[in-house]
């Protein structure tokens, strides 16, 4: 501002908490992968409904697979900071399917493993998903039990030096890609006590897993596994025997926290080009963003993209320092879900016509994007725990 | 996570903040302590009577009304954030009118007195307005002229012969236009210069042809005075121009910024106020059996409200951390008083509706808060202007 406190040029925008120039960098980096080697096949993963395993291999070997993770096991030695970036980052390839494919390996798969494994299990499962070369799935939901953890079946039954497992898993990314899957099932009684996790390689007799068909999410295969008579030496216990739970929680808030940057992301990333568009497209004779109707969507959709921003980088902060943060990353999960497909449904409706058709890739945004209320705990679940958490 | 814990607003857990200090957490006890005590218990008498002058002038002698003002003037020198920690804990005294009334004495009135006043118009009016001992109100509005500030038609014609200007015109609903010493005036010096063509005046309310015409009835805020004014032929010396000749569109604008991130402040803390009294509510009335909050419908109405306010809340938060740091957030602002406005006016709403019945009844104080939000999609620019304000910063 000028001595007289008139505005004068705008200020430079600065970066706002958590981020410093460190993380810019990595998102610069991240940004010309994500532009030059995703972004430009998008399509035709999503055609294919599958996105090619050469793409972990890849992403593992420019170290975005290891980012928070220590030197000695092939990681970058970033923290939580520098994986929301790829969060944040991996929504801009234009397909929800590529991102929840390469992001699933690396958000909820090997984590678990990294928190509760042996130095055994970390040196055969986590350094290899690092480097990309095996790849990862979380096997939790069951046909009869989504949300609900505790009604889980599938059983493992204790035989000598290991368990048997039978049992089905539903939409589990990766499923049918994986390498092995960190699974979860029942080795004791009924409820929550009786859960347990192993590690499943899934090149072991009676494993199949088929690919579903979705509305969205194309690029990632999305698997129902049958197992039967799977065997997992005892050595892939992962955690505590009864302790599945608890182990599921750890990872939940982190999970729900990238949802909420991810969808953001997204949410930024089809309010920009639909903007682009409402600036060319003309009709009545001007561009159809210089409507007062028009422009007050994008004002609303931007406004909404920014409040959820907001939280979700409160929520990060808070997480980032070490806390829980469990109401706050739940609000972020909530609000930013149905926000972000709102706002693709809303930038649909900007590009009319043209947006119904595959070739401006809003429709995939939109039915992607309807994922975010479902995956990750649904709206339901979330607002569940919000009211438990303030004591109703 | 204990209950207590839970959705008291962020600044309540030590180390949370990202712009909150220890100092600014002693502040908001101390503010805190003067509104409960002092404020609150009369909030709803206040309602019939409006609040009375003697509330500014405990407030500056407690400190309150300068909080980010220059020492030098007989403020605090505290930074930006000090004004948000004071609009939040004026909103625990459950009367919007009362915020409001202040708030225009602190926050639109003062600041461009301080910015672009001489230092002989800050001797006479800014000083003891930090002091509490003079009151001020901001004439922007007039009868055929809101939002759309270049259409103001009040006139402020110099006459050479005496050094004066002379001013004609109207200006209505003017907060504390009935209680104030001074109103920091818009007019047009110009008519035919544009938005080049526009000055401020500081004019003293007891001048002759300052007219106030009786208060204005409203659907809320019943605890501050609103008018509607007229000038007839008011003189006022050359030295009551406040700022530069023709400027004065530029200098309102500027000063609307910072005005309506302190009102989104309010509004979060407003709609804050209502839930936390809802939530009481709910866990103690009961039907069918159970307290009403332990229905799933209910719990997840507090839930989609919580979201909501935290989410304006961050917004609010992390625009005024732009701001403090030098940056000038013409549209986060926009988008912060868009957003913070319409989540009290819903949350505000879905209390009235857990309320059931006796939140239609005017002891819960539930329709009262429902009532003083609504202003706040209306004033200090409507939904719509905020709109038109985001969407042109994108170029359209």
């Amino acid at each position: 501002m000028s001595a007289k406190g008139l505005p004068t040029e705008p200020a430079e925008r600065r970066l706002v908490p958590p981020f410093t120039e460190e993380h810019e960098e990595l998102r610069a980096s991240l940004r010309r992968f994500v532009e030059g080697e995703l972004r430009p096949h998008a399509e035709e993963w999503e055609r294919e409904r599958w996105v090619p395993n050469e793409m972990f291999a890849r992403m593992g070997e420019l170290g975005f697979f290891g980012l928070d993770y220590p030197e000695e096991y092939g990681g970058q030695g970033g923290d939580c900071l520098h994986s929301a970036v790829l969060a944040e980052e991996m929504a801009r390839c234009g397909s929800g399917g590529v991102a929840a494919s390469l992001g699933a390996h690396v958000t909820i798969a090997t984590p678990p493993v990294w928190k509760f494994g042996t130095e055994d299990q970390k040196q055969r499962y986590v350094v290899p998903s690092i480097r990309g070369e095996k790849i990862s799935a979380l096997g939790i939901t069951e046909p009869g039990a989504g949300s609900d953890v505790a009604s889980l079946r599938t059983s493992a039954k204790k035989v000598d030096g290991g368990w048997v497992l039978n049992g089905e898993k539903c939409y589990i990314t990766n499923g049918v890609r994986a390498d092995f899957v960190v699974t979860a099932v029942r080795t004791g009684g009924e409820g929550h006590g009786g859960v347990s996790f192993v590690i499943v390689d899934t090149d072991q007799p009676g494993y199949q897993a088929s690919k579903l068909e979705k509305m969205g999410w194309h690029a990632s295969d999305t698997a129902l596994i049958s197992m039967q008579d799977v065997f997992v030496p005892e050595e892939n216990l992962l955690g505590d025997e009864g302790g599945g739970f608890s182990l599921i929680m750890a990872n939940f808030q982190w999970e729900r926290l990238s949802m909420a940057l991810g969808a953001v992301a997204a949410a930024q990333n089809v309010f920009d080009t639909t903007l682009a568009f409402a600036k060319e497209r003309e009709a009545f004779g001007r561009p159809i963003g210089n409507f007062q109707a028009i422009r007050h969507k994008f004002a609303a959709m931007a406004t909404t993209i920014e409040a959820g921003r907001a939280l979700t980088y409160h929520a990060l902060r808070l997480f980032a320092g070490g806390q829980d943060a469990l109401q706050e990353v739940t609000m972020a999960k909530l609000k930013t879900q149905r926000d972000a497909f709102e706002v693709a449904d809303e930038c649909l409706q900007v590009y009319g016509g043209a947006g119904y058709m595959v070739e401006y890739g809003v429709e995939r945004a939109a039915r992607d994007a309807r994922l975010g209320p479902i995956g990750g705990g649904t709206d339901e679940v979330m607002s569940e725990i919000l009211g438990k958490t303030m004591g109703l | 996570m204990a209950t207590t814990s839970v959705l008291k607003p962020d600044y309540e857990a030590k180390g949370d903040s990202f712009i909150f200090t220890d100092e600014h957490e002693q502040l908001r006890e101390s503010i805190r302590s003067f509104v409960d005590k002092e404020l609150a218990p009369h909030a709803e008498e206040w309602e019939e009577t409006t609040f009375p002058d003697s509330v500014i002038h405990r407030m500056g002698e407690l400190g309150f009304l300068g909080l980010d003002k220059p020492e030098e003037y007989g403020g605090q020198g505290g930074d930006y954030y000090t004004a948000l920690v004071l609009a939040e804990e004026m909103a625990r005294a459950g009367s919007g009118g009362l915020a409001m009334g202040v708030a225009v004495h602190t926050d639109m009135a003062m600041p461009p007195i301080l910015a672009f006043g001489t230092d002989e118009q800050k001797e006479e009016w800014l000083i003891p307005a930090i002091r509490g001992e003079k009151i001020l109100c901001l004439g922007i509005t007039e009868p055929d002229a809101g939002s759309d500030v270049a259409g103001i038609k009040t006139r402020a014609v110099y006459d050479e012969a005496n050094d004066e200007y002379v001013i004609n015109g109207s200006k209505t609903y003017i907060t504390n236009g009935h209680r104030a010493d001074v109103i920091v005036l818009v007019t047009k010096t110009d008519a035919e210069a544009g938005y080049d063509g526009f000055s401020l005046f500081l004019v003293p309310m007891d001048a002759p042809g300052v007219i106030r015409e009786k208060k204005l009835e409203k659907l809320g805020m019943h605890a501050s005075d609103t008018a509607l004014l007229a000038f007839q032929d008011v003189r006022v010396p050359a030295s009551a121009l406040l700022g530069e000749k023709g400027k004065g569109f530029y200098h309102i604008m500027w000063e609307l910024q910072g005005e309506r991130l302190i009102g989104a402040a309010g509004c979060v803390a407003g709609a804050q106020q209502a839930f936390d009294k809802t939530l009481e509510y709910a866990k103690e009335r009961e039907a069918f059996g159970r307290p009403i909050g332990n229905f799933q419908a209910i719990r997840h109405k507090f839930a989609a409200m919580a979201t909501k306010i935290e989410a304006a809340r961050q917004l609010v938060y992390m625009t005024a951390w732009r701001f403090n740091n030098g940056e000038y957030p013409v549209r986060e602002i926009s988008m912060a008083k868009l957003y913070s406005a319409q989540v009290a006016c819903e949350v505000t709403d879905e209390c009235l509706q857990i309320h059931g019945g006796a939140g239609y009844m005017k002891e819960y104080g539930i329709e009262r808060a429902w009532r003083d939000m609504r202003l706040n999609r209306i004033g200090a620019g409507t939904d719509e202007v905020m709109l038109d304000v985001i969407g042109r910063s994108y170029g359209l």
